[in-house]
């Protein structure tokens, strides 16, 4: 059961109080590899212009051996060079960028989708709430990956539509639990005596509702970047990602996979690094649901 | 029960009927003209209409989804744009290499899963149990793909032990197999220990202990087989996984199940394709989902049918 029942009115503390959420999470280990994995990634994509030593498209030309074959991790290219003879240690820096982007506007836009569906459906109910979540347990019965990859293929894919694509296949989870915790919520005692006292559904949904769900936005928020970031490099990596010569840690895998018996590290570098984030997003979203979620204190 | 079980049935087969429809809709309003693939580049417009009032795609998507849903009713999914096929037979062709590789990566899962899961919970709080548990976190995150090359360089490529990709023998089988299974295990891993935990703390184990039993015989024969019930229950909503997954593994190894199958229509736009293999994926998502739910309450009869 995730449903959050809270004992008290007030929403679960996110600021002040004792002891706050970060230092909460600084005291889990694994929580913190997170942190640090995903700070690193951030500051890799943000600064790439001025940290990465080469140009991520810069064909180089002593960055192909004399038979034409991509150079190994070195002094002169750290993570070695692609089949085009580029930088990868540059091109996944850049790659950062799409990876991130993708993963906050994604989650984001199915969070929100989510949150709307949810929240509808699990307070005002009705028709239309009916109508819905049987629309969401159809949604959870598609093939979502193949769902993604059609449309991704048959849109010309750049890195905005592929952010929707994820989205749009995304947001189903979150509707799921938000409906969920919605409807409990609805039925609360203080829900009945704001309404009595003459609160509108306005008032009620943003001052009493939705603080109540902050907690588990917030943990499906983070657990589901992770999700975003799966899924964007498995589109990458079928060719209906973000497009090169735009860097995407999947794309890059895209590029170079057919030369992975011989040049693996072109594989395998990022690979680790899609692997890294995601592994840091799933690490803290899980350390806050430990936290913010009155019904798994104690657990295991 | 049997109320509930035909409620839930035809809930499966309303599912069904919209996964048909919205599906059908977003490839009747994307903007992919399947006529131009078949007529090809150099086609005049009139070869391109004639084609299209042959397949009966100048009609409106009412009557084109009506005549689609009567064909599929009597079990026919129309025929290929490009192979001129039946989508049933090709289907049909490929459904026991994806039914062969699920069964394999299930039962890899199965047994990497519980066993690691096991023997975490026997050691909760010390090292193992996190190790072990930080490792469910990596298979969890870990890309399909990489998890597959990674597999093939070292086992394929270095060491030569395993084809590097196809179908056939036993030998095939082996790596995407155990891809799914070591990025499923981890899901399973992290049930079973959990469910394990409660089945431990349960007054029956302490009632076997009192009675002097050895830890064997009461984490064998007391713990695990209670323990395992909610996991089983489990395995109906993998298969929903798994089919969402095939596309990726299937390309990688070359494996020629349905998911290749959707994965070479997608790419020319061949619609019946696309739609066959959407559905079969659903049913089986949908099928998987009603075990789920219906083999629950039958092991565990303290969940009750809602």
């Amino acid at each position: 059961m995730t449903a959050n029942v809270s004992t008290s009115p007030e929403p679960a503390d996110l600021g002040g109080g004792a002891p706050p959420v970060w230092r909460r999470l600084a005291r889990r280990r694994l929580a913190v590899l997170g942190l640090v994995i995903i700070a690193a990634c951030v500051a890799g994509a943000v600064l790439a212009p001025w940290v990465a030593p080469h140009d991520p498209n810069e064909q180089h030309f002593d960055g192909l051996t004399i038979e034409g074959a991509p150079l190994p991790p070195g002094a002169a290219f750290w993570f070695g060079t692609d089949l085009l003879g580029r930088d990868l240690f540059s091109r996944l820096l850049f790659g950062a960028r799409t990876s991130l982007v993708i993963g906050i506007v994604a989650n984001g836009t199915a969070l929100v989708i989510g949150t709307l569906v949810g929240v509808t459906a699990g307070y005002f109910r009705g028709i239309a709430g009916a109508v819905l979540m049987r629309f969401t347990d159809l949604m959870m019965a598609f093939p979502a990956l193949l769902l993604a990859i059609c449309l991704a293929a048959i849109f010309s894919p750049s890195l905005w539509i592929v952010a929707m694509v994820i989205a749009f296949v995304n947001w189903v989870q979150t509707a799921r639990v938000i409906f969920t915790q919605t409807s409990s919520l609805a039925e609360r005692d203080f829900i009945a005596a704001e309404r009595t006292l003459g609160a509108g559904h306005g008032r009620i949904l943003l001052r009493h509702i939705l603080p109540h769900l902050v907690p588990t936005l917030i943990v499906w928020g983070t657990l589901g970047i992770s999700t975003t970031v799966l899924l964007e490099a498995k589109l990458s990596y079928l060719g209906v990602g973000v497009q090169p010569p735009t860097p995407s840690w999947g794309n890059i895998i895209f590029e170079n996979q057919t030369y992975f018996q011989t040049a693996p590290w072109l594989v395998f570098i990022p690979g680790a690094a899609i692997l890294a984030l995601a592994l840091a997003f799933n690490l803290v979203g899980d350390a806050l649901r430990d936290i913010l979620d009155p019904t798994q204190q104690g657990r295991d | 029960m049997l109320a509930y079980v035909a409620r839930r049935l035809i809930q499966s087969a309303l599912i069904l009927l919209g996964v048909s429809f919205i599906t059908f809709l977003l490839l009747y309003v994307l903007p992919a003209d399947p006529v131009r693939q078949i007529a090809g580049r150099s086609a005049t417009a009139e070869t391109v209409e004639s084609i299209r009032r042959q397949l009966g795609l100048d009609q409106p998507f009412l009557v084109q989804y009506g005549r689609y849903l009567g064909n599929l009713v009597q079990g026919d999914f129309g025929r290929s744009y490009l192979q001129k096929t039946e989508v049933t037979d090709l289907l049909l062709s490929r459904l026991p290499a994806t039914l062969l590789l699920m069964v394999a990566a299930i039962l890899c899962e199965l047994v990497i899963g519980l066993t690691l899961g096991v023997i975490a919970a026997l050691n909760r709080g010390k090292a193992l149990d996190n190790t072990l548990m930080l490792s469910s976190f990596v298979t969890v995150s870990a890309p399909q793909f990489v998890v597959a090359l990674l597999l093939l360089y070292v086992f394929a490529v270095r060491l030569g032990w395993f084809p590097i990709g196809g179908y056939g023998t036993p030998a095939h089988l082996v790596l995407p197999a155990l891809t799914l299974g070591i990025l499923g295990s981890g899901w399973y891993s992290r049930i079973m220990r959990s469910s394990m935990l409660d089945v431990l703390r349960a007054d029956f184990i302490r009632t076997a202990r009192a009675k002097g039993l050895g830890r064997a015989r009461v984490v064998l024969g007391h713990a695990l087989p209670n323990a395992i019930l909610p996991v089983v229950a489990m395995i109906g909503i993998d298969i929903g996984m798994f089919m969402s997954g095939i596309v990726v593994v299937e390309s990688v190894f070359g494996w020629p199940g349905i998911g290749q199958l959707a994965w070479q229509a997608i790419q020319r736009v061949d619609i019946p394709i696309i739609m066959g293999v959407t559905l079969v994926s659903a049913l089986a998502i949908v099928i998987g989902n009603l075990l789920a739910d219906l083999v629950a309450p039958v092991i565990d009869p303290r969940i009750r049918i809602r």
